[in-house]
């Protein structure tokens, strides 16, 4: 996705010199996010990076107005237009704006309402009111989606971590939301049910259009958004696309954070003269980048013979 | 893991299995009642056919239905010969006298009765619910047969919702107490020896940790379920809809005639003064 065709979509979500700090009387009176800017455009998928206690967290939860305490938060967050954060904000609104960004968390277990997948997956449009047959509908699309059809029976506490990621998923997907927000949805899964959920987000944003906003600290991860927004001590300090965030090491270091190690490794071998060109965030993009340079030596070597 | 039974829920293909959970319920009370409304040795004997034909029919194994009963054998064994004792027939030479103990027929059938009483109360229920219907199914049962008290304010979606919550936890829960429960044996915790007082303390370092865990589910879900749009039961629509079928009916219908045999039966005993009719319940 070039930088062109983005930026001429709307912008669905717009945060605009958002500062939140938990109450003075609290242990940790610091603020959480200092004077915050970033726009999320329809249809994008934005990687939020950070290490802990970046409030990249915090972030995500005042989007969806989940935050119980709002005397402390300060500026204007727009989604779709509106000020969330504004007093005067109805139910109707808020039900409207939860529909819209559905979020998923962290542990799996703790999001899954009902003992069965299926039942689980309806809760949500349930509470919207949607009549049975569209319901069934959803549920059954949504389920398809996420590759759980065939699970749609089971009790949840029998899947692995990684499936009852895939089912709290398909339980936002089944609202119709517009954007989609993931609260390290992946840092307690093992390697194989990171995998499954990756695939599942980029799905949602390459194939349904979903736009997605992927909070986590796994570089790996972050490498195949679309964009990056790295938050270091509640502040935004690298807004960009995968290579030009990576292009800062430096200033990723300062905050906590490690290249991904396929970027570190060509980096390495940048500095030992080997010419590497294009994009070097993914191991396909470095591998290749590695392999053309292996070649252009062979022939150079071929023609010296 | 470990495989968890909620309940004692036994999955079987049985017209009782395949009833609609409302009707069990309702099923399941109007038999109670019934077993309440015998009077005389024949309608108690009809009480006892049913029970039995309950259990054939219900298709579950009569070792398990007997094993529901063992909790209660201590119980049923008081109140019986409670009974034996307690009754006394004026008009009637006792069977068996000894110093103030005197033990007469009446007492022997009173202690029957009650016996039949208690067995049929446990089949009834068990039956109709527990083996038969699953947990969630009958929370929904539950919720939409109180439905109307919440036009009274009774919060019924909200215990119903607690109830699945609950049940949907429980596992959840029983694993993370192995979990700690090893983890505490791992730093040299001991939950098998010492005295009673002691094993209850090695019991505390489990419980701490439990709670701590299961407030923090709870905030945590609160929170996923907002997100989900959660905000009560009103203008919720549910993705099961329970329906009424023609078997449903049917089983009613035997249910009123069952019933209302046993209060012919009453009637009839009454009027031709059949023996040994209950007077106290």
């Amino acid at each position: 996705m070039d930088d062109a065709s983005t930026l001429e979509r709307p912008v669905l979500i717009d945060v605009k010199d958002v500062s939140y700090a938990y109450p003075p009387e609290s242990s940790d009176p610091r603020p959480v996010l200092s004077h915050v800017n970033m726009t999320v455009r329809e249809g994008e998928y934005v990687a939020i990076l950070g290490h802990n206690g970046s409030g990249k967290s915090t972030l995500a939860k005042l989007i969806n107005l989940v935050i119980d305490d709002y005397t402390y938060a300060e500026g204007q967050i727009l989604v779709n237009g509106r000020d969330v954060m504004s007093d005067d904000i109805t139910e109707e609104e808020i039900l409207d704006l939860r529909r819209s960004v559905g979020m998923v968390f962290q542990n799996p277990d703790n999001q899954l309402v009902a003992t069965i997948v299926e039942e689980d997956v309806a809760f949500g449009p349930e509470n919207l009111g949607i009549p049975q047959k569209e319901l069934r509908q959803r549920v059954d699309d949504a389920l398809e989606t996420v590759g759980m059809t065939e699970y749609a029976q089971h009790e949840p506490h029998r899947l692995s971590g990684g499936q009852k990621q895939r089912v709290a998923i398909a339980g936002i997907i089944a609202m119709k939301p517009r954007c989609m927000i993931f609260d390290e949805s992946t840092a307690m899964l093992d390697p194989m049910g990171r995998k499954e959920v990756v695939a599942t987000m980029e799905k949602l944003n390459r194939e349904e259009g979903i736009t997605v906003l992927s909070i986590t600290h796994y570089m790996d991860e972050a490498a195949r958004a679309d964009r990056v927004v790295v938050l270091s001590d509640g502040k935004i300090i690298l807004d960009g696309t995968p290579d030009y965030v990576f292009d800062h090491a430096e200033t990723m270091r300062a905050a906590g954070l490690d290249l991904p190690q396929c970027t570190a490794a060509a980096k390495y071998l940048k500095t030992r003269g080997v010419k590497l060109e294009g994009s070097l965030t993914s191991v396909e993009s470095c591998a290749e980048a590695i392999l053309k340079a292996w070649r252009e030596r062979q022939r150079k070597e071929g023609a010296c013979d | 893991m470990k495989s968890i039974s909620l309940g004692q829920y036994y999955p079987a293909d049985s017209v009782i299995h395949r009833m609609d959970p409302r009707v069990k319920v309702i099923c399941a009370v109007a038999y109670i009642v019934a077993s309440f409304l015998c009077k005389n040795f024949f309608s108690f004997m009809l009480l006892l056919v049913s029970a039995i034909i309950l259990v054939l029919i219900s298709r579950i194994p009569l070792r398990i239905v007997l094993g529901s009963m063992k909790a209660l054998i201590f119980i049923m064994a008081f109140t019986a010969v409670i009974n034996i004792f307690w009754i006394t027939d004026p008009g009637a030479e006792p069977l068996f006298s000894w110093w103030i103990i005197k033990v007469y027929t009446k007492g022997l059938y009173h202690a029957l009765f009650i016996l039949v009483r208690i067995v049929a109360m446990i089949i009834g229920t068990s039956i109709f619910l527990t083996y038969t219907t699953s947990p969630i199914a009958l929370t929904d049962a539950i919720e939409r047969l109180l439905y109307p008290l919440s036009l009274l304010h009774v919060p019924v979606h909200t215990f119903a919702m607690m109830m699945t919550i609950a049940l949907r936890f429980i596992p959840t829960i029983v694993d993370e107490t192995d979990k700690i429960m090893s983890a505490q044996k791992a730093r040299g915790a001991d939950f098998t020896t010492g005295s009673l007082s002691d094993r209850v303390k090695a019991l505390i370092p489990v419980i701490v940790p439990l709670f701590a865990s299961a407030f923090r589910r709870a905030d945590e879900l609160a929170t996923a379920m907002e997100c989900r749009c959660y905000h009560g039961g009103e203008g919720r629509t549910r993705l099961r809809v329970l329906k009424l079928h023609a078997r449903d009916f049917v089983v009613l219908a035997v249910m009123a005639a069952f019933i209302a045999g046993v209060v012919l039966i009453n009637i009839c005993g009454a009027r031709n003064g059949w023996l040994y009719t209950m007077t106290i319940a």
